[in-house]
């Protein structure tokens, strides 16, 4: 899966991204004055915001194309669940991918 | 270390260290997965200098990846970045007599774990009367963290473009978002969030300009507040407030 935007696209990309981020973490470090809070709906939202987005960005890609044993019990999703478990009992990002990888690889092999 | 240096500068440095063991993987993965996604060695350093913030740089790669719509990878940087709007509020107190220049320096190396170390250390005790000191401490944080960052995005470009496609290194990044979700569901209204993102994720999967995606986002916090409103698993509740999200989500 590799893209097929131009040099182009992409720098527009990190630039927009970069500049929209940066103006995110400047806000209230600038505004420290005339503008002290963040509303209480807005935090109540931005709670939730890490688990509706990676869920979000995730969910396709474990999503199974069918109804079918084989469409359901793929490689990536046997590494997914390896992934979870490990992501469960350690919180930690170098025990979640190494569990994931090693999920991925030992059903390519069995499978 | 120089001891010229600064003393609450070195503090920083040394408390960042432990926290490097989560950050170095992480780093390594974001360079990985740039250059499997297609962006060369400079646009992926590009991606690290300028954003500078791990979760929406990987998902920028994934869905650029995807040949996603550019205004979708935008908008996703942002999303996953919001978060900040509660940092740079809650720690802009401590900048305020800074100039306008040395502020935007030290917006820009905000990140979770330089945030919540700052803090930390800013309302402790000892520094309690002096909201006013130099910022040397988060520097010493945050800098560190800026360094190791651009440098295991550096290795893990080279280390991505030596590996054979069958290693399927590019799977790193599903599983690092699978890192930072599982932590993220630690409540009922939270499990509400995700499992309606996903649901609505999924079904929109192949809807233009990926809005499958923004949907799943967007109901996905609806969701979550929604739950948390009606006081799905809870039992006392804590009158609402929101709470501080865990600093440790989203980059460790």
């Amino acid at each position: 899966m590799t893209t097929t935007y131009g040099p182009l696209s992409i720098w527009a990309v990190i630039v927009a991204g970069g500049v929209a981020t940066f103006a995110i973490r400047l806000s209230f470090i600038h505004l420290f004055g005339r503008i002290d809070e963040v509303p209480p709906w807005i935090q109540r939202a931005l709670v939730y915001v890490p688990a509706a987005v990676f869920a979000a960005l995730v969910a396709p890609d474990f999503a199974p194309a069918a109804a079918t044993i084989e469409a359901v019990v793929r490689p990536e999703v046997v590494g997914g669940l390896a992934a979870v478990l490990a992501a469960w009992y350690t919180e930690d990002v170098l025990w979640t991918v190494g569990a994931g990888m090693a999920g991925l690889h030992l059903a390519r092999f069995l499978l | 270390m120089d001891s010229r240096l600064p003393p609450d500068l070195r503090d920083g440095v040394r408390d960042t260290l432990p926290l490097l063991l989560g950050i170095v993987p992480f780093a390594l993965v974001a360079g990985v997965a740039g250059v499997e996604a297609g962006l060369t060695p400079l646009q992926t350093v590009g991606l690290s200098v300028v954003v500078f913030a791990g979760a929406s740089q990987l998902a920028a790669i994934d869905l650029l990846g995807r040949d996603a719509a550019l205004v979708t990878v935008v908008l996703t940087v942002v999303v996953i970045n919001l978060r900040m709007v509660m940092y740079s509020a809650s720690i802009a107190p401590y900048f305020r007599r800074l100039s306008a220049r040395v502020r935007a320096g030290c917006a820009y190396v905000l990140t979770d774990q330089a945030y919540a170390l700052a803090l930390a250390r800013y309302t402790s005790d000892r520094d309690r009367d002096s909201d006013t000191r130099r910022p040397y401490y988060y520097l010493g944080v945050a800098l560190t963290l800026w360094i190791v960052w651009q440098a295991g995005t550096v290795v893990g470009v080279v280390f991505g473009a030596a590996v054979p496609d069958d290693w399927r290194l590019g799977f790193a990044v599903p599983l690092v978002f699978l890192a930072l979700l599982v932590p993220a569901v630690s409540d009922a209204p939270s499990l509400a969030a995700a499992v309606v993102a996903a649901v609505v994720a999924t079904v929109g999967a192949g809807l233009p300009f990926n809005a499958g995606l923004i949907a799943g986002a967007l109901v996905g916090v609806v969701a979550g507040v929604g739950a948390d409103r009606v006081g799905v698993g809870r039992d006392g509740g804590d009158g609402g407030g929101g709470g501080d999200p865990d600093p440790a989500e989203g980059h460790r």
